[in-house]
């Protein structure tokens, strides 16, 4: 990482609101992110966590009934500010996406050659046969095996671990800056999962791309992330990097998910850790700390403020008011085995 | 709530010896012909003859891959689909035979779904749900609404918050766990979770198996636990199978699996899960190229496409379940001591 | 248990929730264009209910002195029909006789091929081919020849062309509820109800019925104005309701003569087919709108 290149992505203070009924869903509270170029930033979190709507919001897929509040600069662009003509090179040209589900990225009635070729054309003025030569060169780079007759396939004609394959090809046609990646690799079976992990590695160094990769699976986020930025509730409650949210996690949201995982056997007796409760209702997110209501460590400033964006280490930081105070008190588990 | 357990099982028939599932040669092959103007296709061999057997209170883990029949299996057993060739023996019986009839093969083996919301009526309430299986059984509405009331609060849903919901209103974690109470209402003695927890996120995923190992030993249940995976098989099984294109490749006790496979999918398997050490990262894919499709799988061994141990005996002879270690089976001829593959030769 | 869930932070909502259909009528109360037709659907059907109490004339008396008088005559508000007819009065009692032939039909083949739908969904296999193979060849016809050609097979009257409408609407109602019904049984909680032990009626009785039902009933709501507008015609062609009974699609046949004297006169009839129908068509769709369960 070149940390004295100025950030590609920059997000100050992002919120994103949904109408929902009679009220609002807050699903994203106050993000700010940067990223450098050629770097990889996961965004780890659960279902309703707001990962993947701020990663939407830094392409801005929302429907127009969603409010996006801060600022994104993107390469210079004002994100949030774009006409629609830019937009429309912006997306693509500047940063483009891959999703969990390749249907979102492929007609189903065009072949996939054709789709990345009208891509290069509509974006970069090419011609028909430059932009078959371009597709099929992604083709041989994402490594797809007979890559010209593969050229010709519809979508539904691939397996789940080609079709994602060709996704990136997509997306890496225009030659972005940056590649947003909505969990792309979570539907994929294990020993597919690691290929592509392998192969999206290997691009990004390749092109220098920055990559923002959200995620579900702190093993994933490992795997490709120099950066991990775990969300909870619609905020950032720690980032820093991979090794120092691994290995020094912060955050007792971070710790729980870590100690919370089912690894290795355990005795006949044993139970997993795991954080009690359920994420909280974004239509009514709790006054201060979203995690007060399920942490061990709760002290009463939990429930009054929402807590400030803590340095723990000179990259790393969580949003918790009992770090840096006094060492969290021995903690206090649940009894899990116990029972009625 | 009393105690049941393995050993004391009223029910108990066979004895301990005898396992409570016994699976011989089980096959199911979809397609090949239709209905009246169905045509003549590719046959896909979902499951092609297995044997496994699962003793009375152990978990027994399932994992593999799309596409390798785990589901299938688990649908066989259930009987919600009639399977090509093979018989299904519960703690000694045959299933449909005239000592164990469908009825009653039923009451005694439940199954829990990925979906939690897909597998609850929209339309009934969470009470209703749950006592829908002991009414349907002859108890009466007040005694099988009492009965899912005590259900609801073995899974740690509380009756008096949750009874009168509807499936929409709740998570998908407390939707999951309405789910098992609902499959415990007819006091089963096997469950089968078809990932149960694979669509859970990860902090609620480790609640419920928690609660499932709390209910397995407070109702002496047996597990099959279906499962892509395998950090969570590990952690909840006794014995693990792996299956790859419908056959079972290994299948033993969980610590020697997980230290020391027998079969190479299995250790690309094992290899492939992502690492949790930012200092030890995996720097090469084990395997290359997706699973293939089960229409028409390689002959020989299935594997041997995507094996760097395959040799020109792999691709005709198939290997057959063989003694890695004790009670430790693999399907490869790298196990069988005279098999002729000619890296065990060199060995 | 109690200590996994000990921290749970689900608000706590009264101890029974609403049914799923007072909140399908909660969201429909919300949508105001439902609620019009719904108004102008009741407004109609009280109108034709009480009709000997607020038709201002007798509907069959006629006068040839005064025929086809314009609408605001002086006694004769909407004006006379071409016998001399209170148009009026005549536009209110043919409301019981258009409302009848609007909605038997479709209740009828609602009852017929729900079940046949059903039925055929649920058995599944060769048996659903077939039953569905035959309705197919209904299908085959447009429905407003098959509607003439079932009429003119039966003979005019009132019954005939009920019966000719329901198997009109019989194919389309079951297609409707075979595809409803198979999407149905394919749900894991069907199957889930079918590992429990449970008979088939059971099962229909208890988890499909529920599941089905609704859509299928939304989809016939929207036929109403199908067969209303079928029904006039027949009536139009002399092979429904016969004069001298007030009914919409017969009185603007016997009115066309007078299109190009008092054309706003000859054209009332067909408003209220077009107002019923539409009425029917956006309160189905303001149905189908609240009945969506969302997760």
């Amino acid at each position: 990482m070149n940390s004295t290149l100025p950030p590609i992505v920059e997000a100050r203070d992002l919120t994103v609101d949904f109408a929902a009924g009679r009220g609002m869903i807050r699903a994203v509270r106050g993000v700010d992110l940067s990223l450098k170029p050629a770097e990889t930033l996961a965004l780890l979190g659960e279902s309703g966590s707001g990962k993947s709507v701020t990663l939407r919001a830094l392409m801005r897929l929302h429907p127009k009934s969603a409010k996006i509040g801060g600022t994104i600069q993107v390469d210079d662009a004002d994100v949030l500010a774009l006409a629609p003509s830019a937009l429309r090179a912006y997306r693509g040209k500047t940063v483009s996406m891959i999703f969990q589900d390749p249907s979102l990225a492929f007609d189903p009635v065009y072949r996939i050659g054709d789709q990345i070729a009208e891509t290069v054309m509509r974006h970069e003025g090419a011609s028909r046969a430059e932009g078959r030569k371009r597709a099929l060169e992604l083709f041989e780079r994402v490594r797809i095996p007979s890559p010209e007759r593969r050229l010709d396939n519809f979508p539904h004609e691939m397996s789940g671990g080609m079709r994602q394959r060709a996704m990136i090809a997509l997306a890496l046609a225009c030659r972005p800056k940056v590649l947003l990646a909505d969990e792309p690799t979570t539907a994929l079976d294990a020993t597919v999962q690691i290929q592509v992990l392998l192969l999206l590695r290997e691009l990004q160094r390749e092109f220098g791309l920055a990559i923002v990769f959200v995620t579900h699976d702190i093993g994933v986020a490992v795997e490709i992330a120099d950066r991990i930025a775990v969300m909870y509730a619609g905020c950032i409650v720690e980032s820093g990097t991979c090794r120092d949210v691994i290995r020094n996690p912060s955050h007792p949201y971070t710790r729980g998910l870590l100690s919370s995982r089912a690894h290795g056997t355990l005795g006949k007796d044993e139970r997993l850790k795991a954080i009690p409760g359920s994420p909280p209702d974004l239509s009514a997110p709790p006054p201060g700390c979203a995690f007060g209501p399920r942490c061990e460590h709760f002290i009463d400033s939990c429930a009054a403020d929402i807590p400030p964006n803590v340095p723990v280490d000179s990259l790393h930081s969580a949003r918790c008011f009992r770090i840096g105070s006094s060492p969290p008190p021995h903690p206090r588990r649940a009894r899990h085995g116990s029972n009625a | 709530m009393s105690k049941v357990s393995v050993a004391n099982d009223p029910r108990d028939r066979g004895g301990a010896g005898t396992p409570l599932l016994d699976v011989r040669g089980l096959v199911k092959h979809f397609g090949g012909k239709g209905g009246l103007f169905g045509r003549s296709g590719s046959v896909v061999r979902a499951v092609d003859g297995i044997d496994f057997s699962v003793a009375k209170g152990e978990t027994l883990g399932i994992v593999g891959e799309s596409g390798c029949g785990k589901s299938t299996t688990a649908r066989l057993v259930m009987q919600i689909i009639k399977p090509d060739a093979g018989d299904i023996l519960f703690d000694g019986e045959a299933v449909g035979s005239a000592a164990l009839d469908l009825k009653a093969f039923r009451r005694q083996v439940q199954m829990v779904f990925q979906d939690s919301y897909a597998s609850l009526n929209p339309r009934l309430t969470v009470e209703d749900t749950v006592a829908f299986g002991p009414r349907i059984h002859g108890a009466s509405t007040a005694a099988s609404i009492a009965k899912a009331h005590d259900l609801l609060h073995s899974v740690g849903l509380e009756p008096r918050r949750f009874a009168g919901r509807y499936p929409h209103e709740i998570s998908g974690g407390q939707r999951q766990r309405v789910n098992i109470a609902r499959a415990l209402s007819l006091d089963p003695r096997l469950l089968i979770l078809d990932e149960a927890v694979s669509a859970l996120d990860k902090s609620v995923e480790a609640q419920v198996l928690n609660l499932l190992l709390d209910l397995k030993r407070d109702f002496g249940l047996t597990y099959m636990f279906i499962t892509h995976d395998l950090n969570v098989v590990r952690f909840m099984s006794d014995r693990i199978m792996v299956m790859y294109l419908g056959k079972v490749v290994e299948v033993g006790p969980s610590e020697p699996i997980f230290e020391k496979p027998g079969h190479p999918y299995t250790a690309a398997l094992l290899s492939s899960m992502p690492s949790v050490d930012p200092d030890n990262l995996t720097e090469e894919a084990p395997l290359t190229g997706d699973p293939p499709n089960p229409i028409n799988p390689p002959s020989g061994c299935r594997f041997h496409p995507r094996c760097r141990m395959a040799s020109t005996l792999c691709s005709h002879a198939e290997p057959e379940l063989a003694e890695a270690s004790p009670q430790h089976l693999a399907a490869c001829h790298l196990v069988g001591p005279q098999s002729g593959h000619p890296r065990l030769a060199a060995a | 248990m109690s200590a996994i869930d000990a921290g749970a932070i689900v608000t706590v909502n009264p101890v029974r929730s609403e049914g799923y259909w007072s909140s399908v009528g909660r969201r429909l109360v919300r949508d105001p264009v439902a609620m019009l037709a719904l108004a102008l659907i009741l407004l109609i059907v009280l109108a034709a209910i009480f009709a000997p109490y607020i038709a201002p004339a007798d509907p069959f008396r006629g006068s040839m002195v005064r025929r086809l008088r314009p609408i605001g005559t002086p006694g004769y508000p909407l004006g006379t029909d071409e016998l001399g007819r209170d148009l009026l009065s005549r536009l209110i009692y043919g409301g019981r006789l258009s409302l009848f032939m609007g909605v038997t039909p479709v209740l009828l083949a609602f009852m017929v091929g729900s079940s046949i739908g059903i039925f055929a969904a649920y058995v599944g296999g060769w048996v659903n081919t077939v039953v569905m193979r035959v309705i197919d060849v209904f299908f085959a016809f447009p429905s407003v020849l098959l509607a003439i050609a079932l009429s003119g097979a039966l003979g005019a009257g009132i019954l005939n062309s009920i019966v000719s409408l329901t198997v009109v609407f019989v194919p389309q109602i079951a297609r409707i509820a075979e595809s409803v019904t198979t999407q149905t049984r394919n749900r894991d909680f069907v199957e889930a109800a079918r590992i429990s032990g449970a008979r088939t009626l059971t099962i229909v009785r208890v988890h499909v019925l529920g599941n089905v039902l609704g859509p299928i009933f939304v989809y016939a709501t929207s036929l109403i104005s199908v067969s209303m507008i079928l029904s006039s015609g027949l009536s139009f062609l002399g092979l429904g309701v016969k004069p001298p009974e007030p009914e919409w699609g017969l009185m603007l046949n016997t009115l066309r003569t007078a299109i190009y004297s008092q054309p706003l006169v000859a054209a009332l009839p067909g408003a209220m087919i077009f107002i019923t129908s539409i009425s029917f068509n956006l309160f189905s769709d303001g149905l189908r709108g609240a009945m969506e369960v969302r997760q």
